[in-house]
């Protein structure tokens, strides 16, 4: 074959032919909703697995399937699939009150059946609900009209809490039991917004209105969630009109594309980012703790390295937590770390010396962070040793309590209690705890238990001023969300991180 | 007989490689760093929900006793049940290889079309400034690597002059009417040519920036190959019979310089099938090679192995091929 130019002409005209035809559609009116996730949807039950106890791919979970409670974008509970709970005087049984004319996305009724079912189901071992130690702490289950009661096993004071959290789906006991959970899997099946079109694994899920959504019918039709793990992919994506909505890119982008034909909307979520302390070599040492936080310049390092979006913090409560306390403070003051040091023998030119760990790219800035904060702890005499490793390692290094003495992680909290923030994260006994005094295990360990709800959280303040004082962990920062969107769409921002295409209306 | 004996004895070697592959494969993966129990951990867990953890996915036993149950069910085509998705692996990585297989293929077409193309023009063009223009081409595609194509191409074409699809592997609101996962090659059995376009819509990125490199290796390779024949008495005989520069090089050089291509291009394919990773990940395009960036940050120990040896027999298996038709093609080999 002899090319050509009028051959070469016939291939660039085929070429054109070819892309023009799967044109974008970018300046049409928004017609099917295109949202490009940051993550993947290994498995659909979210009730089970690893994927049950992963907060990014909630947002897609709630979309199909309602939780025992709704949370509200503020982290508020509100009348979901049960309208009224609570427990009664003694705290020996709870009560739960069941939405009536709810159908499950295949037509059938929900009914309290279904929510004994999903409890019963969450709280067996065998299931492997990951959650199944809170689940199990209610059992003996009653119905009576739409009143469900259960007897109290063990007291959890934030079971109905968890019904709004990690694992609190209602799943439909007829259809699951009729197909499996091979069956569920292929064809998932809830009470949710949105009903599953199609899913292609590590590509996308296409959503499809529930006409008879309890909670009023979707404003989109029809929603696309692309799956897009690469933060560059998912801003040519929105910037080339591929899809409509998209979170999670490089703050500069952000700035960059919103000031734009784009929407952007940022806003804190209940994800912190810290510095584990552990109990060994250096970090024994009081002194060198107090000074490794007071040498910490938080808020520059929020406003050079995350262009201002992130909100400072020294606890790990955030300020819309319920136990926050503004009272509690660890202020910027590399003096006052220097003297700290001093009277442990050290200074700039005698340096105390140690480890921190981090991550590199799993969040935002992370190793850029930990880069500036062994600069400015080196100009109060700590010399840090920066070790960079896998989140895989962080996970397996934590569970074996064998971290460095300083390592760098991020933690979530939606449900906003101080038990699954300050309590896992500092009770020596979980796998997820780093420091293991028995100061604090003693301080904590009565919270657990504890029925009366303003002591409970006055407790947990209590030991968030204790952790404070003596430097027990190091809080840095609440991360800021960034959402993307495209004229037409409104996003509406969820505190818990999930983005809900039920919630996002035609601008 | 010959042949048929170098074929018995590569598939003998072959088995020998993949046992191998496998072993170090399932070794390397629990030594790493990164216990995929620590990571499912939930918040409350006690010693006892540990161990209940570890036993439930048969890490509480050695690893020479976990990779003898691996490999009996291995034999019974049983790979494992990979942890995040809770499928059978095999279902998972077969569900995924036509479209990796797709991919590399027309990337592979890609290739030799264009470095071809290059070749045969800079020979015809020797001597010249266009030979030279076309070295500095080739030169260039080849200094920048697959993952860096993909996001000048997805700038070029995704953004400024957003022609094609930079994500998945076909628009999801498309009905696809087919029985297997070769939906390209079906499109077309079936003549379902809208399908077809929306699929090459979204294949021609990542296909382009896996082909680049390798077109521009194909091409350097070939034209120094075609240049060395040109020289020989039957090209200079050619051509005192009368024929065209262009028929000397096509049909005179080009059979007799292609044997070193072929075989530089078999294995370069097998370094493409690795590069599909990487592509895959940055165009969200469903193959083997995104599922495996997943796999490894969840620690999916069954589906990594399952994907890992997979790959293994996708890269024995090219090589293979290569080696028959090489057998084929070169007389010398093919008569013993």
């Amino acid at each position: 074959m002899r090319l050509n130019r009028r051959a070469m002409l016939q291939l660039s005209a085929a070429g054109a032919a070819l892309g023009v035809a799967s044109l974008p559609a970018r300046a049409q009116a928004i017609e099917e909703l295109v949202i490009a996730y940051n993550v993947t949807l290994p498995s659909w039950d979210p009730t089970v697995g690893p994927s049950a106890v992963n907060p990014t791919i909630q947002g897609i979970y709630q979309s199909v399937f309602d939780q025992f409670i709704l949370q509200q974008p503020d982290l508020t509970p509100a009348p979901g699939l049960l309208t009224d709970w609570g427990w009664n005087e003694d705290r020996t049984q709870v009560w739960m009150d069941v939405r009536t004319g709810v159908s499950w996305h295949d037509g059938s009724d929900f009914t309290p059946a279904d929510v004994v079912w999903s409890l019963e189901r969450a709280g067996a071992e065998e299931t492997g609900n990951p959650i199944q130690f809170i689940w199990s702490t209610i059992g003996n289950f009653t119905v009576d009209g739409n009143r469900i009661t259960a007897d109290v096993l063990r007291f959890e004071p934030t079971i109905f809490k968890w019904m709004y959290f990690l694992t609190g789906y209602v799943l439909p006991k007829d259809y699951y039991e009729r197909v499996g959970a091979d069956g569920f899997e292929s064809a998932p099946v809830g009470t949710g917004p949105y009903m599953v079109d199609g899913f292609e694994r590590n590509a996308f899920v296409r959503l499809r209105a529930n006409a008879n959504y309890w909670n009023g019918v979707p404003e989109f039709e029809t929603v696309t969630i692309r799956f897009v793990p690469d933060a560059a992919s998912r801003v040519a994506e929105i910037e080339s009109g591929n899809s409509h909505v998209t979170l999670e890119m490089p703050y500069e982008e952000y700035d960059r594309l919103r000031s734009g034909s784009l929407t952007g909307t940022a806003t804190p979520v209940s994800d912190i980012g810290m510095i584990f302390l552990n109990d060994i070599d250096v970090m024994l040492d009081p002194n060198v703790r107090m000074a490794a936080a007071l040498a910490i310049d938080k808020q520059t390092i929020i406003d050079r390295l995350l262009s201002g979006y992130g909100v400072a913090i020294d606890t790990l409560e955030t300020p819309d937590y319920i136990a926050f306390d503004p009272g509690v403070t660890v202020p910027y003051d590399p003096d006052r770390a220097m003297e700290l040091l001093a009277e442990s023998g050290y200074s700039p030119d005698n340096p105390v010396r140690f480890t921190i760990q981090t991550t590199r790219g799993f969040k935002p800035k992370d190793y850029e962070m930990i880069q500036a904060i062994v600069g400015l702890w080196r100009r109060v005499g700590i010399e840090a040793e920066i070790e960079v490793y896998e989140i895989a390692k962080h996970y397996e290094l934590r569970a074996a309590d064998d971290l460095a003495p300083a390592a760098f992680y991020n933690w979530g909290n939606s449900v906003a209690d101080p038990s699954t923030g300050t309590g896992f994260a500092m009770f020596g006994p979980t796998p997820h705890s780093v420091w293991d005094g028995q100061d604090l295990v003693d301080m904590i360990a009565p919270l657990w238990a504890e029925a009366d709800e303003e002591a409970r959280i006055q407790g947990w303040k209590d030991v968030d001023r204790y952790v404070a004082d003596n430097a027990l962990v190091i809080p840095l920062l609440q991360y800021v969300q960034p959402v993307l969107s495209a004229p037409g769409v409104n996003v509406v921002p969820h505190r818990s991180g999930a983005l809900l295409p039920h919630l996002m209306t035609r601008a | 007989m010959a042949l048929i004996r170098a074929i018995l004895s590569r598939l003998a070697g072959t088995a020998v490689t993949l046992i191998g592959v496998a072993v170090i494969v399932f070794v390397v993966i629990r030594v790493v760093p990164g216990n995929p129990i620590a990571m499912m951990l939930p918040p409350g867990a006690t010693e006892d929900d540990i161990a209940r953890l570890t036993a439930r996915y048969g890490f509480d036993k050695s690893i020479p006793e976990q990779f003898v149950i691996w490999a009996q069910g291995v034999f019974q085509g049983d790979f494992g049940t990979s942890i995040t998705a809770r499928q059978p692996v095999l279902d998972l990585v077969l569900g995924r290889l036509p479209a990796t297989l797709e991919l590399s293929l027309l990337a592979l077409a890609i290739a030799v079309t264009a470095g071809g193309t290059m070749a045969v023009l800079g020979t015809l063009w020797r001597g010249t400034p266009a030979e030279g223009a076309v070295d500095v081409a080739a030169g260039m595609s080849l200094s920048v690597p697959d993952f860096l194509w993909g996001l000048v191409l997805i700038l070029l074409f995704g953004v400024i002059w957003p022609v094609f699809q930079i994500s998945g592997r076909v628009s999801p609101a498309l009905d696809l009417p087919f029985t297997t996962n070769f939906y390209l090659i079906e499109s077309v059995l079936r003549l379902r040519f809208d399908i077809t376009r929306d699929l090459l819509a979204h294949m021609i990125l990542p296909s382009l920036a896996l082909a680049i490199p390798l077109a521009a290796i194909i091409a350097q390779l070939l034209k120094q190959s075609l240049k060395e024949v040109m020289h020989l008495d039957y090209a200079t005989l050619a051509r005192t019979k009368g024929y065209s520069e262009t028929h000397v090089i096509l049909r005179e050089a080009l059979p007799n310089a292609i044997l070193p291509t072929l075989t530089l291009v078999g294995v370069q394919f097998t370094f493409l099938i690795g590069g599909t990773v990487i592509i895959e990940r940055l165009f969200s395009y469903e193959g083997l090679g995104n599922m495996a960036i997943d796999a490894v940050i969840n620690r999916d120990l069954p589906l990594i192995q399952g994907i890992v040896i997979l790959f293994a027999v996708l890269f024995t298996a090219v090589n293979l091929m290569v080696d028959l038709t090489y057998a084929a093609l070169n007389p010398r080999l093919r008569h013993g």
